[in-house]
């Protein structure tokens, strides 16, 4: 039907339609007449008028990049700073045969093949007409010989450069981070953000760490300037000038004196420590170990060093305080007890006997003790002192996995603690709802039964342990974990506090806090797991060792240290704060692959303790490393 | 060889090559301009010729699609584009003041891009649909089909592409035979508002238009454009400065260089000469494609080619009319030659449609 009545009238629809077109067609033609009237008149015209115009086009605006602010420790202690240097730039435009005369410059000033490399790429991703640097880090002896023969290379100058130095490298490269050169990426994030604006000029951003975390605080405002240029784009003189204004200083909550205490401490093995202050959760020491050299990734890090921190087995660029995720161990214990004493299910009289291991009713399977033969009759307490196994795996089969989840979690595990630099991994604190989102499988008995004793589907950064000691430590306040303690505006010189930020409290009984911070403060004395390291404080120490699996043990075979590759050797923990009245700093240690807890990671946390509440240095000569803290202090605020 | 000769077949069986061949003329010279314009960056260029291969790619695709097909797809994409803009409207980013861009998780979009050919080909397919008794409520209807999502657009604020969208389906109007009372009014009725649309605009807005005016009023803040790209077209005089000797160009005067204004770029360094040879260019893959329209066999593939060529039409003189300083600043790029991935494929899905509309058989006969 349709088809018919569409033939029918095809012939005039088609005809109507062809008008319409060529009446289009030529209003298009009209157009385009239109503008080819207008670059008549431009081009010939005009073009005189244009062309002087174009020839007295002469200023341009030059953006002055901001001094990046200081970064500093709480005692002033420089962590980040700039130093000015001069560096040998090339204005490829201006030169006739590139080629021979870097050639040339290469005989009077060591050009190296990675500084051709780099220029070369440079080349590429720049204007012709831009200046470009050949050489950083001039030495005065290279300046000199350069002005004498400065003649000979018109295109090439001596500036001067501000670059950005980690003095302390390795020890807070975890912390701190670093800036390098600003990638596509970043440029897409600043043209989001509407910053691109103040970042003209600017070649370098914050790509992790506290450099990337207070881009913003450290970055400053661009300032600009109006300079007279000839034809060829040559600066003749500066017309109006906007100074631009610096980046504010940072001062943050470390302790470099306590950070570096704690490095000689784990001496050359692998693992983190952070301690934070239980009082406003400021982060007094934060090591991740190994560190890199952070100073390599300002300029654009080489093939080669990146080879090697990337490819190295001891992988020092992963932050393990902030990213590393281990089963927490025996450390998970003290957080089983109290929840066994606020949700009821344990009193501190109840006791029970430990033949040496447990099993589920009706289940044959035995969950051992990590002590062949058990500990006898054991209570709460001493549960904690010898960390005995089998009371929390009848303890676990009490609470349930749901219980043990929601009441765990209000210590901060397996969730992020929202530290003030990114990355920070979430950890896991399983839970059946979990279990069934993620493996599609109903939550067994027997899983809680290993998540009891911290192993298992657990997962907790050293981070999130030290937060859940300090919330222990101050009685149930969840402080926000936090790195920066103030903001120095550079200019003024006025300081800004960060405040501490109570996240929440929990409402814990005291009477169960005191249970299990008595035995806490008895794990550190004779009979405890962690005597040897507490022998003869003279402060009390309270702290709970505990061993993370690397890799699981079969049913039936026993763990034997001496037969297993170093690198799944068990990972010792260890979470500590003292003194244990009043606590002035909280801490969790991971050492990796050596074994228990009170055996390698307490002694670091008494050496620690030590330094921190007596100013006792590490019992080895160091005193010609520590002596510069003190010289150094207030050098730079 | 035979094998060879079969793939060949394969590859160019709905391909206009006349079509293509303009295209990629056009093309080429839009990549040589980018390297001027760009300073010589290899990797934007790069990146352009990628932009341009995929492009390339979906405009095969297309064109390999029978027209039933598209006709199909018409109504889908557009109630598509239609609630894609609504959420805009409610959970859109907001950036420099207007909310364009529509976060769906993996990317970024842009919805009035879509709706750049969803507007035509719906309204294209409407009137395909009440062919046989078109009465002056069918043209109501169209109007209300392209209002909605111009008015939603116009919203967001940005009046360039309202303005270059309500075109596109004005033209699909107008060649499906409005009456020409209707049109007068219209335009009347249009000249009569705009002291009202004058009341409404955003300050940005009038400014634009002000500079137009003059540009001489603000020469570092909006005119600044305009000013430059007048001495970059100007100063080109008759045979231009030369490829990669643009002052204007290569000391950085000329603003969104690789982008919009690349046109002043082209003719600062190819002067009047290289202008007309555009121009022609630009003329013969236009007349092609109403060459394609006229001999279009349906009612619907008639109206989309002549909205798409008429729309192509458009923004090649919005362009060069801005970038000269006969027309106020819209961000319209110059279609073949800008750099942007987003406004290279929408062009050549317009085109992939037309070679369709070229190479399948006709259905039926006249």
């Amino acid at each position: 039907m349709k088809q018919h009545v569409e033939l029918r009238n095809h012939p005039i629809e088609l005809y109507k339609f062809r008008m319409r077109l060529a009446i289009s067609a030529g209003f298009v033609l009209v157009l385009f007449l239109l503008l080819y009237v207008r670059f008549y008149y431009l081009q010939i015209i005009q073009q005189e008028h244009y062309h002087t115009l174009a020839e007295a086009n002469r200023i341009s605006i030059a953006p002055l990049v901001p001094y990046r602010g200081l970064i500093s420790d709480r005692n002033g202690r420089v962590l980040a700073q700039n130093y000015s240097a001069y560096t040998l730039e090339v204005v490829p435009s201006k030169i006739q045969d590139l080629e021979t005369t870097l050639n040339e410059l290469a005989t009077i000033i060591e050009i190296t093949p990675a500084d051709r490399q780099r220029f070369n790429k440079l080349l590429k991703e720049n204007k012709r007409f831009k200046s470009l640097p050949i050489r950083n880090r001039l030495t005065d002896v290279e300046i000199a010989t350069f002005a004498t023969n400065r003649y000979r290379f018109p295109g090439i100058e001596i500036k001067a450069q501000v670059y950005r130095q980690y003095p302390e490298k390795e020890m807070v490269s975890h912390v701190i981070g670093y800036i390098s050169r600003i990638n596509d990426q970043d440029l897409e994030q600043l043209e989001n953000s509407g910053e691109l604006h103040n970042y003209r000029g600017s070649h370098h951003i914050g790509k992790i760490g506290i450099e990337q975390s207070y881009e913003k605080q450290l970055h400053g405002v661009t300032g600009f300037e109006e300079v007279e240029t000839d034809a060829a784009g040559r600066s003749i003189r500066v017309l109006s000038r906007t100074p631009p204004t610096p980046g504010n200083n940072l001062i943050l909550t470390l302790d470099i004196g306590l950070q570096e205490v704690a490095e000689i401490a784990f001496s050359d093995r692998r693992g983190a420590l952070v301690a934070l202050d239980p009082n406003n959760g400021e982060v007094l020491a934060f090591v991740s170990k190994p560190g890199y050299d952070n100073n390599l990734f300002i300029g654009g890090i080489d093939q080669e060093n990146w080879n090697l921190l990337n490819n190295s087995i001891d992988r020092p660029l992963n932050n393990r305080a902030l990213r590393g995720v281990y089963p927490p161990g025996s450390t998970f214990k003290p957080f089983m007890a109290l929840a066994a004493l606020e949700l009821g299910k344990r009193t501190p009289e109840y006791s029970m006997s430990d033949p040496g291991y447990f099993s589920l009713p009706g289940v044959s399977r035995r969950y051992r003790d990590w002590k062949p033969g058990g500990h006898g009759r054991v209570d709460l307490h001493k549960s904690l002192v010898v960390s005995c196994d089998t009371y929390y795996y009848s303890l676990a089969n009490d609470l349930g996995i749901d219980n043990i989840h929601n009441f765990i979690s209000q210590f901060g595990l397996g969730s992020k603690t929202g530290i003030d630099i990114g990355g920070e991994a979430s950890g896991l604190l399983p839970s059946s709802a979990w279990k069934m989102r993620q493996h599609k499988q109903k939550w067994y008995a027997g899983d809680t039964i290993s998540v009891s004793i911290g192993q298992g589907y657990n997962l907790t950064t050293p981070l999130q342990l030290a937060f859940a000691t300090m919330i222990i430590a101050n009685n149930g306040k969840a402080y926000l974990p936090h790195l920066v303690k103030q903001i120095q505006n550079s200019q003024t010189g006025e300081v800004q506090d960060i405040p501490a930020k109570l996240l929440y409290s929990l409402n814990l009984k005291p009477k169960n806090l005191e249970v299990v911070k008595n035995a806490l403060v008895d794990v550190t004395r004779p009979g405890g797991t962690a005597a040897k390291a507490g022998a003869n404080a003279d402060y009390t120490f309270a702290g709970k060792t505990g061993t993370s699996q690397v890799i699981a043990i079969k049913q039936g075979e026993r763990y034997n240290e001496k037969l297993i590759n170093e690198r799944h050797r068990d990972h010792a923990m260890f979470i500590a704060y003292a003194p244990a009245e009043d606590p002035k700093i909280a801490l969790a240690i991971l050492v990796e692959n050596t074994g228990t807890g009170g055996s390698t990671a307490a002694p670091i946390a008494r050496q620690v303790f030590d330094y921190f509440l007596l100013g006792k240095l590490p019992e080895i000569d160091l005193a010609h490393l520590i002596e510069p803290i003190k010289n150094h202090a207030h050098d730079h605020l | 060889m035979i094998e060879v000769r079969k793939i060949w077949h394969y590859l160019t069986r709905y391909v206009d090559s006349f079509l293509l061949a303009g295209i990629l003329i056009l093309m080429s010279i839009g990549l040589i301009v980018l390297y001027s314009a760009t300073g010589g960056n290899v990797t934007r260029v790069g990146n352009q010729a990628i932009n341009i291969l995929v492009a390339l790619v979906i405009m095969w695709l297309v064109a390999n699609i029978p027209l039933q097909q598209i006709l199909r797809l018409a109504f889908p994409m557009y109630m598509l584009g239609l609630i894609l803009l609504i959420s805009v409207a409610l959970f859109g980013e907001i950036n420099n003041g207007a909310r364009r861009w529509l976060n769906i998780g993996v990317t970024r979009i842009q919805p009035s891009e879509l709706m750049k050919i969803a507007i035509p080909l719906m309204m294209a397919w409407y009137f395909d649909k009440y062919e046989i008794a078109l009465r002056l409520r069918d043209y109501f209807g169209a109007t209300i089909l392209l209002l909605l999502p111009v008015l939603l657009i116009l919203r967001q604020p940005d009046l360039g592409t309202a303005l270059l969208i309500a075109a596109s389906g004005f033209y699909v109007l107008f060649l499906a035979g409005l009456s020409w009372r209707i049109i007068v009014g219209l335009v009347t009725a249009a000249a009569a508002s705009l002291p009202i649309l004058w009341s409404v605009m955003h300050d940005y807005q009038r400014q634009r238009i002000m500079t137009l005016f003059d540009p001489t009023q603000d020469p570092l803040g909006a005119g600044y454009h305009t000013i430059q790209s007048s001495i970059a077209i100007g100063s080109g005089g008759v045979v231009g400065k030369g490829w990669q000797n643009g002052t204007q160009t290569q000391l950085d005067f000329l603003p969104e260089q690789s982008t919009d204004f690349i046109f002043a770029v082209f003719s600062e360094e190819f002067g009047l000469i290289g202008n007309t040879v555009l121009l022609l260019l630009y003329l013969l893959v236009i007349g092609r494609c109403i060459a394609i329209t006229a001999n279009a066999s349906t009612q619907f593939t008639r109206l989309i080619s002549g909205s798409i060529t008429l729309t192509f039409c458009t923004y090649i003189f919005v362009n060069i009319g801005m970038v000269s300083g006969i027309l106020p600043i819209v961000g319209v790029p110059l279609p073949l030659i800008s750099y942007g991935g987003t406004s290279m494929v929408t062009m050549l899905l317009g085109f992939g449609i037309l070679m369709s509309v070229q190479t399948h058989p006709k259905l039926i006969k006249t």
